[in-house]
Parts: C-alpha cells; structure tokens; sequence
C-alpha cells in the first residue's frame, strides 16, 4: 500500500504510460499507486511470458478453436423473444421503455 | 406407501438417490432436508455458498415426490440435490459470479445446463462461490467472502470453483457444477478431495454460463465418486443448437463403461512434465502409475514438449477474451450502475468500482495483449504456442490411450499464502492448463492424502471425446483406494 | 480497370482530381437478426424486439443466420466477387448503443471479396469486399438542440436495431466525379433490391453511405483522405462530396495540410463539420470472435445461388438496348429500365409491336404506370404496327397512345378510326406536295438551290392542306425525291 516501487526497478517489458494507456481503453480508473503497482505486476509476469519468445513457430497455423467445426447457422425463424418489463426492471435506469444513459460524452478521448 | 427412508438412511451417492426417488423409496423431499440441515450447520463456516435456495428446492423436491406419486417417469436425476457455481445463469434467481458489478442481477433466461438439469429431475439447492468472474485459484478472490476448505478451513479450496467443490466436500450437495476455464473444476476437486471434470470443449452447452475467455471454458461435474460425476455429466451434455460452439452429437455415455477396468489400456507418463509439483504429490502420482499397472494397464513413457508453454499461453489467450467478454459490464443495461455526468465518466466508475482487483489486473494484461503493436508479440505469438501444444498432445497421443498427470502441484495451501504475488497463484494451473487450451477432457480423481493429510488427486487426460476411456481410468484408480 | 473514368465530362479544380471511395451498410431483409432470433422489423415499440443475444446480457451466445448468410451471397455475386471462406472477428469499443461493447464483424476474413460494379454510363468501380455484420442499437439524445449530443441532458437507447444484419460494401477509390458517385449508390441501389438483399431505403437507414474524399494532382500519390457521414440522400451524397473536394482544394492551394479524420455532413448549411479525428481512433483490437466458427458455403451452395439470381439492372439495360438496337435511345433505355418497364416493352415486341416505338411511347406516356403496366401489350403492339406501316403519323399515333394509357387499353385502329385518322394514299399525299410546290414557289427555289430551312415552308404548307394528317415524312421524302429530279 503506497510502497515505494521505485519505476526504474520495473522491467522495461511494459511501462506505465502503456498501463494507463491500457486502462483507459478497459474503462478503468488507477490510481498513482494502483498504476505503479500494475505496472510492477504486469511487467513481472510479461517476463515469466517471454519464454515463449524462444520457440520457433514458422509455419506453425494460429488456434483460435479447440475443435475444427465450420457452418453453424440457424434457420431465419422468429423465436420468443424477452419480456420488456422484466429486462427493463433490471435496468439501472429505464425512461420510457428504454434504457437512459447520461450524455454521451467524452467517449472518444 | 412403505416407509421411506430418512436421515442416516438416506445414499450419499447420487445415482442410489435418483434410484430411490424414482422407485419411491426415498423422498425428494427427505433428500434435500438432509442437506439443507447440514448447510445450516456447517456453511457459516466454510462459506460454500452465495445463496441457498431453500423454498424454490422445497417447492422442486415436493414436485418431483408428487410426480412419483403419479406414476410419472422421472428423469436420470431424480430428487438429486445440485448446486450450481454462481456464474451459470438462473432465471428470476441472483447470479452474481461473486463479483458487485453483478450484485443481485437476476437473469431473464435459464441457463441449457438448468434447463437440462430441471428436465432430470434435479433439484437446485444453490448458487455457490467462486473467486470473481472464475479468474483464480482459490476462491478468495470472491467479492463476498472467501469460501475454505472443509478438510482445514484455514486452508483455501481452490479455485475458481471453490464453492462448488467444498459444498461436495462438505456434504452440502452430492454433486455440482463447476467450470472450467484453466483448471477451475480439477484444481478445487483435488484439492478438496472430490472428483471433477473438465469434458472435452463443446461437450456441454455453454449457453448462459457467463463467460471469462470463450474458447477455453466448460462447465463440467463434481461429486464424491467417479460414478455420479458421470451421471450428472450425462444428463447435461450434447448439442445445443443456441451454442454454435457444441458438439454436433448427442449426450456422452459414460456410465457403461465404468466397470470395464483398464487391462490393455496404454498408460502415458509424461517424462518431460514441468517440475513444480510437490513430493507428496508426485508420490501419490507414482502409487496411481502402480495401481494401473496392477490392474493390467501398460504404462508408456511419452514427451510433450511444449507442455511447459501452455501458462504463458493461457495467460495471454484467457484474458485477452475476457477483456473482450467483460466490456459489457458498464451500467447501461443491468447490473451495477455508479452515477456519473457523462456516459464515459460512469463507465469509469461503474468498472473501477464493480471490479476486483485479479479481475482488473486479467483485463488490463488482455487488452495489451491484443492492441495495436502487441497482437502479433502476445495475443498473436499464444495462438501458434496453442496450435504446437495441441500437435504435441496429438503426438502423444498415439502412442497412448490417457495420460496421468497431478491435478494440483500442492494440496491444499493457506488462505493469503499466494495473494500478494499473482504469478505463484497462476502456476497452480500448470498441469490442468494444457487440457483447456486443446479442448481436450481433464479430469482429478481423488487418490488419498498428502501432506497434513490433505487430499491429493490424480489428473487423467484423454483425447477429445474420449471420456469414456478417461472415466474408465479414473474408476480403476478409485477402486484401487477402497 | 483503367483508371482514367471513361466519363466525358471529368471533375477538375485548379488543376487537382478527385478520388472517392464509397463505404456502404445495407440492412438485410432477413426476418430475423444476424446472431439470434428476434425479429428483424424496423418501427416497432422499443424494446420489444430483445434477446439475451442483442441485449448482450451476461452468458448469452450468437448463432449465425443462413438467410443473412444466402444474402450476402447474392449481393456479392450480383457485384462480381468471389465467395470465399470467411470467419468472425470483435471489434471492441464502448459506446451505450453497443450492448456487448464489441460489435461482431468480419475483418481479415471476409464473405466476399474482388469485385466491380459497371454504372450506366459504362464506367467500372471496383469493389474491393463486402462482409457480414452486426448493426448496433439506437439513441435518442433529450435536451440539446436538434436532437444532437452536443448540449443533450442524457439519452434513451433502444436495442430493436441491434443485431439486425447489415453487409458493408467497400468500393475501391476509383470514383473521380460526384455524378458517379450518385451513379454508383443508385446502381447499387437497384441491384441491392433486385436481389432482394435489402429495400435500401436512404431516408429510413436501411440504406447508408459514407464517402472517402481526397484530392491530388494526376499522377500524384493519393492525398491524405477525410471520411463524409450523414449522407442521407443521394443528392447529399453528390453535395457534399462537391463541397468536400472544394475545400480541400481551398486547403491544399494555401499551403494547409489535410487532416485525416471524420466529417460530419451539413444538408442544411451544405457544409462537412469535424466529427473526429482519426488519429485519435479507438484501438478496436480485432481478433477472432470465439463463439462462432468458419464459415465456408461449398461451390453448390455457391452455384445454386448464383443461378437463383434474377436480371441484374445492368443486364436488363443491355437486353432493352439489344432489342432497340435500330433505334438507339440510351435515355430511353436507363428510364424504362429504373422504372421496371423493359420487360413490358420485351412483352410488346414479343406480341408483335415495333420494340423502338414502344420504348418511346412507354418512356413518355407511361410515367404513371409502374413496373406492371395496365395497358395489355398487344394493345401497344398494334399501335405501333399501324404506326410503321405508314398508317398512322407520328402526331395521331400520340393522341390515340393518349387514349389506349387513358383506358388502360384499347383497339388501335378502332380508337383512330373513330377520331377520322385515316391513312392518306400516296397519290392523294402526292398531289398535296405538288400544290404546295406550286403555291410555294419562292421556298420552292431556295429548298433546290440547296437550304434546307425552305422544307419549313413547303411541309407546313402540306399540313395545313391536310388538316394535320399528312405524314410529315412521308411529305419530306417526297419532297427530296422531287427535288432530285427537277
């Protein structure tokens, strides 16, 4: 809790400034210490990771799926759909049969 | 009616109680206050639970008895008490994933695996804990409250699971569901010794079981014998037309098979498996080995190479996805909301606030990951990592039928032991990583005590859709301890 | 493809060309939306048409819809492209109209890929891929001004839109003039409902354009390039991408950098504002959507596809055209066609009638019909025999046409009979351009001595003998011919 973790003792594999650039594209508020500390921790285990930089994976195809299934769809039918009212009382806010937000602002900063 | 059996009387195995039910020889009802009566007394404790669901499961038990009465056929798991991990949705009941930003979320729609469960007959008996959003090793990363270990309840469960596997442990339930996204199920089974699987990918639908990286969960069972994890492994597997993810085929069959003993069958002992696991450990390891060469099983040394990459490429691939499947958790539509002047302000503080601290750091380590400049280093590189540990299993697994492997390096550690330093809880996972990351089943089989005498299990692994071979292995070994 | 526009009349200011490329979302007309089964149905009650899919609630799984799927194949055939092997991919980004903050889309993989689209003119835009996705929710912002966030107090969002199926459909930069970027979206357009992909609608979204503008000198590297959204017609599309290039020029020639970004399009002061600027961009950290698989129609489902297509509009210009050959009338032909009637003039000639008459009859007098015309083609038909057989002149043939469109049919010769059209022998026609010749003796001079305005004279002169029944050219050619032998 607020130790000093000196940042030139953090690994140079990530640095502060990506953490809080990668907190703010997750929507996630740090602070100082909670940045220093994250930048401590997520520098650490990117060294543990950095033994996969040793194996050789040319021509190695990527995995995205366990099992190699393709064409999957479904036929253009209705289905049951939800009841308005039992999703909108798990709403936050509801107005009016839809969901209220407060001013769309700030999104692209 | 003659009289029923009540109490002591009353099987602790679940396919014994489904029989009775169905034949009338036992009570649902009975059942369930045997195991209500229990969490009363003991879950304050251990803390097995987030919400037990004493009147829907009276109501339930009391349906299933009135339908035997009737001359109703019932299902495979008649009056069976089942607890169900906190992340699988219930309709109009809380479903937390023990996280605040899901705090008293009630679900519009029921999970396939309750909906299934409720068309066996089954009755839901609660929503157990799990560390947040399935993300550790120990449960103790729970919004509310660590659940422990019922052997020493000093000790942690193990995770993500750890509700699940205590309220089996402790007499909470017969069995449960877990899932499994690194070792959530195996882990906390061997470390509270019960048994848990993990079936091949795709086996089980995952539709409404809330999800923390896509291509690598699965629900999967927990009980006190190989036999009933089987059954409720049955009754809950098979295509699901609304998980474009499942298998193309129907239910597993398992149960059939279990008495079939393992002579001829090729055992694999893996000689270049990571060093980390504990000497009890691999002593018990080595009595298992011992035990199926008993019984008529060949054991055949076998090399997986890239065996030792799979954390890394677990811990880049898992929370990649789960950056991406936890960004819909920001106060719009359900859930957790914290005001704010802007839509961006409030997903700010919605997020920071509703998040644990594991949860936030898996989300920040997966969104670098994948941004732009480091998809091809990290998220990128793991996905090739992935293809080469499949390919190697898939070597291996020519020259055998299972694998043996621990489950969990250790037994049981203490509660706080490995919450200051993230990466020692992540090597917990180091043996039952590999699995999720194939699609391969897994499964820990309790295989006696270790150190203070805390329970040790056994993983077997078998290729895809090959539960049968594995389950036949996991039965031998359970036999070879009674 | 060449890359010079084959068009006449090119676009140039100051010296600078303009390369436009077009991005459009078309809605699909599926019934239900791309990854569940919800219907797809614009203007219900909000919120009515919801799933734990298009909600993005906790736990919920998409499933791929054939028909979206059959669709998007149709509409990349109709375009020329290949259907290939295509995957999902999430692109993530936080805004309240996104459910699961990731939109699914496909990225490195998409269905269709390597096309071209010919405009009426002849001139070919390339088509560089067409892919399947999601669309997104709807906001309302209450409180500011026009109904814009800027100035809102908080805004309502409505998740009925969200999932429906949309393609994008990417052009390749080969547009060089806003008529051929209106030429482009109405082609498409008519394709686009032809194959009965979409009813694309502009004005209710079913139907969106976004244009990619940049200038450069010919020959130069392609200049740095701006994004137009808020094109709500085809009209704003050619406006605004008139204006866009104006002010980049303007830019350019007082040493201003262009800077890549969004621009918002103005209909009411016709001017394109700053949206964003993309050097801000949002990372979407694409990556490939694990709960859904490959996708890969083998070559019969290909092939049954692309025979179920019906008549492109291009081709339908083409047959029309064929079959008009004798008498070439390109506008004739785009009109017909937009409108639905070629098929009737095919029905006309295939009943007997002169194809070339009939186009131009049904390209004026049958505005009001639609593409199933009242008028029974052998009506038309005999019309227009009597027509080149000499027996009706061009002017009665009018009149009578205005009666047969009138009475959604009628008998030609009986409608002309009754108004006294009567076919003039030749002799009697004969005789008339004698008499005029000799009454017009002065035109009669000038029109031999070669000026050809004297034939005014000597014709009407015939007319007005004739009370208008003449065959004005009839009357010409017998005017010529006693022109040759005097």
């Amino acid at each position: 809790m607020g130790s000093a973790i000196a940042s030139d003792a953090v690994s140079d594999r990530i640095n502060s400034e990506a953490v809080a650039k990668v907190a703010k594209l997750a929507r996630l508020s740090l602070s100082d210490d909670e940045l220093l500390q994250a930048t401590h921790q997520l520098s650490d285990m990117l060294d543990h990771f950095a033994d996969i930089d040793a194996l050789d994976l040319e021509g190695v195809e990527p995995m995205t799926h366990p099992m190699p299934i393709a064409n999957v769809m479904r036929d253009d039918i209705e289905q049951d759909v939800l009841d308005r009212e039992e999703v909108l009382s798990a709403a936050p806010v509801a107005e009016d049969g839809r969901f209220r937000v407060p001013p769309i602002l700030g999104l692209d900063d | 009616m003659a009289d029923q059996k009540t109490g002591d009387q009353i099987p602790v195995a679940a396919t014994d109680i489904s029989w009775e039910v169905r034949n009338g020889v036992t009570r649902a009802a009975d059942v369930l206050e045997r195991y209500l009566a229990e969490i009363e007394r003991r879950d304050d404790d251990v803390h097995a639970f987030n919400l037990v669901l004493v009147d829907e499961a009276r109501a339930r038990a009391a349906e299933i008895d009135d339908n035997v009465v009737m001359g109703r056929v019932l299902g495979s798991l008649a009056g069976v008490p089942v607890a169900l991990k906190d992340n699988m949705c219930t309709r109009g009941i809380p479903t937390t994933c023990s996280s605040r930003i899901l705090d008293g979320w009630k679900p519009p729609y029921d999970a396939t695996i309750v909906t299934k469960l409720r068309d066996a007959g089954a009755v839901i008996i609660g929503k157990t804990n799990l560390d947040e959003f399935a993300m550790g090793s120990s449960t103790e990363n729970s919004a509310f409250g660590a659940t422990h270990n019922p052997h020493d309840l000093t000790r942690v469960p193990g995770g993500s699971s750890g509700g699940s596997a205590a309220a089996v442990a402790a007499g909470f339930a017969p069995v449960s569901l877990g899932s499994d996204t690194g070792g959530s199920i195996r882990q906390p089974a061997a470390l509270c010794g019960v048994v848990g699987v993990k079936p091949t990918y795709g086996a089980v639908s995952r539709l409404g079981l809330i999800a923390f990286a896509s291509s690598l969960d699965q629900i999967g069972p927990m009980a006190n014998n190989v036999a009933d994890s089987a059954l409720l492994l049955e009754a809950v597997s098979g295509h699901d037309p609304l998980d474009s993810t499942s298998i193309q085929q129907g239910p597993l069959e398992i149960s059939k098979q279990l008495d079939w003993g393992v002579a001829g069958l090729r055992v694999g002992r893996i000689t270049d498996l990571p060093e980390g696991a504990s000497p009890d450990v691999n002593e018990r390891l080595e009595v298992a080995f011992d035990a199926l060469r008993a019984a008529g099983a060949e054991i055949v040394d076998v090399e997986v190479p890239a065996f030792t990459y799979g954390l890394t490429a677990y811990y880049l691939i898992a929370p990649a996805e789960a950056s991406s499947n936890l960004a819909r958790y920001d106060g719009v539509r359900f859930g957790l909301r914290i005001d704010a002047p802007d839509t961006n302000a409030m997903y700010l503080a919605t997020r920071t606030e509703g998040f644990g601290d594991e949860v936030k750091r898996r989300i920040m380590l997966g969104t670098y990951a994948l941004s732009a400049g480091y998809y091809d280093a990290y998220y990128g590189r793991a996905l090739k990592v992935r293809r080469r540990i499949a390919l190697d299993f898939a070597q291996a697994y020519e020259k055998v039928d299972v694998l043996l492997t621990p489950a969990s390096p250790t037994v049981a550690f203490r509660m706080g032991d490995k919450t200051t330093d993230p990466m020692s809880m992540y090597l917990c996972d180091t043996y039952t990583i590999p699995s999720n990351l194939t699609g391969d089943p897994g499964m820990s089989v309790p295989f006696g005590t270790g150190e203070s005498g805390l329970p040790v299990g056994v993983q077997v692994l078998a290729p895809a859709l090959k539960e049968d071979v594995m389950f036949r292995t996991a039965a031998e070994l359970e036999r070879s301890m009674s | 493809m060449s890359d010079r526009p084959v068009d006449a009349e090119l676009w140039t200011l100051r010296g600078y060309e303009l390369v436009v490329g077009l991005e459009v979302h078309v809605e699909l007309l599926t019934r239900t939306k791309l990854f569940s089964g919800s219907p797809n149905h614009f203007g219900d009650a909000p919120n009515t048409n919801i799933d734990p899919v298009s909600l993005g609630l906790p736990g919920a799984l998409p499933v791929l819809n054939r028909q979206a799927v059959e669709l998007a194949m149709r509409l990349g055939l109709a375009l020329n492209c290949t259907i290939q092997r295509s995957t999902f991919a999430r692109k993530n980004y936080f805004y309240p109209d996104m459910p699961k903050a990731y939109q699914i889309s496909q990225y490195d993989e998409p269905i269709s890929v390597d096309g071209w689209l010919d405009l009426p003119s002849g001139f070919r835009v390339g088509i560089e891929r067409g892919h399947l996705e999601e669309d997104t929710g709807k906001s309302t912002h209450i409180g500011g001004s026009g109904g814009r966030i800027h100035g809102s107090d908080h805004s309502l969002i409505d998740f009925n839109r969200a999932g429906v199926p949309l393609v994008e459909i990417v052009s390749r930069p080969d547009i060089r003039t806003p008529e051929q970027a209106k030429s482009y979206v109405s082609e498409l357009r008519a394709i686009l409902i032809a194959v009965g992909a979409s009813d694309a609608k502009m004005e209710e979204g079913s139907m969106r354009v976004d244009a990619n503008v940049s200038v450069r000198l010919p020959g130069a590297e392609l200049g740095t390039r701006c994004e137009i959204k808020n094109l709500n017609s085809i009209r704003s599309v050619g406006r605004a991408i008139e204006y866009e290039a104006q002010r980049q020029v303007g830019m350019i020639d007082a040493g201003e950098n262009i800077r890549q970004e969004t621009r918002h399009w103005d209909e009411n002061d016709g001017r394109t504002h700053t949206l964003r600027s993309k050097e801000d961009a949002d990372d979407y950290r694409y990556f490939q959507e694990p709960d859904l698989v490959v996708v890969d129609p083998d070559a019969g489902w290909i092939a049954q596809v692309r025979s179920s297509l019906p008549v492109l509009p291009a081709a339908r210009r083409q047959r029309l055209a064929d079959l008009t050959a004798l008498q070439p009338d390109a506008e004739a032909v785009l009109v017909v066609t937009e409108r639905g009637q070629d098929e009737y003039v095919l029905s006309v000639a295939q009943a007997g009638g002169d194809a070339g008459r009939a186009l131009v009859h049904v390209k004026e007098a049958f505005a009001e019909q639609g593409d199933d015309p009242l008028v029974p083609a052998a009506d038309l038909a005999k019309l227009t025999n009597l027509e080149i057989d000499g027996a009706l002149t061009a002017t009665q043939a009018k009149q009578v046409l205005a009666e047969i469109v009138a009475g959604n049919g009628g008998d030609a010769a009986a409608i002309a009979a009754s108004k006294g059209f009567e076919a003039m022998d030749d002799s009697e026609l004969e005789s008339m351009v004698d008499d005029a010749i000799s009454s017009q003796a002065d035109a009669w001079m000038k029109f031999c001595a070669g000026d050809g305005k004297a034939m005014g004279a000597l014709v009407g002169a015939v007319m007005k003998a004739s009370k208008g029944q003449a065959d004005g050219k009839a009357v010409t050619a017998i005017l010529n011919e006693r022109r040759e032998n005097s």
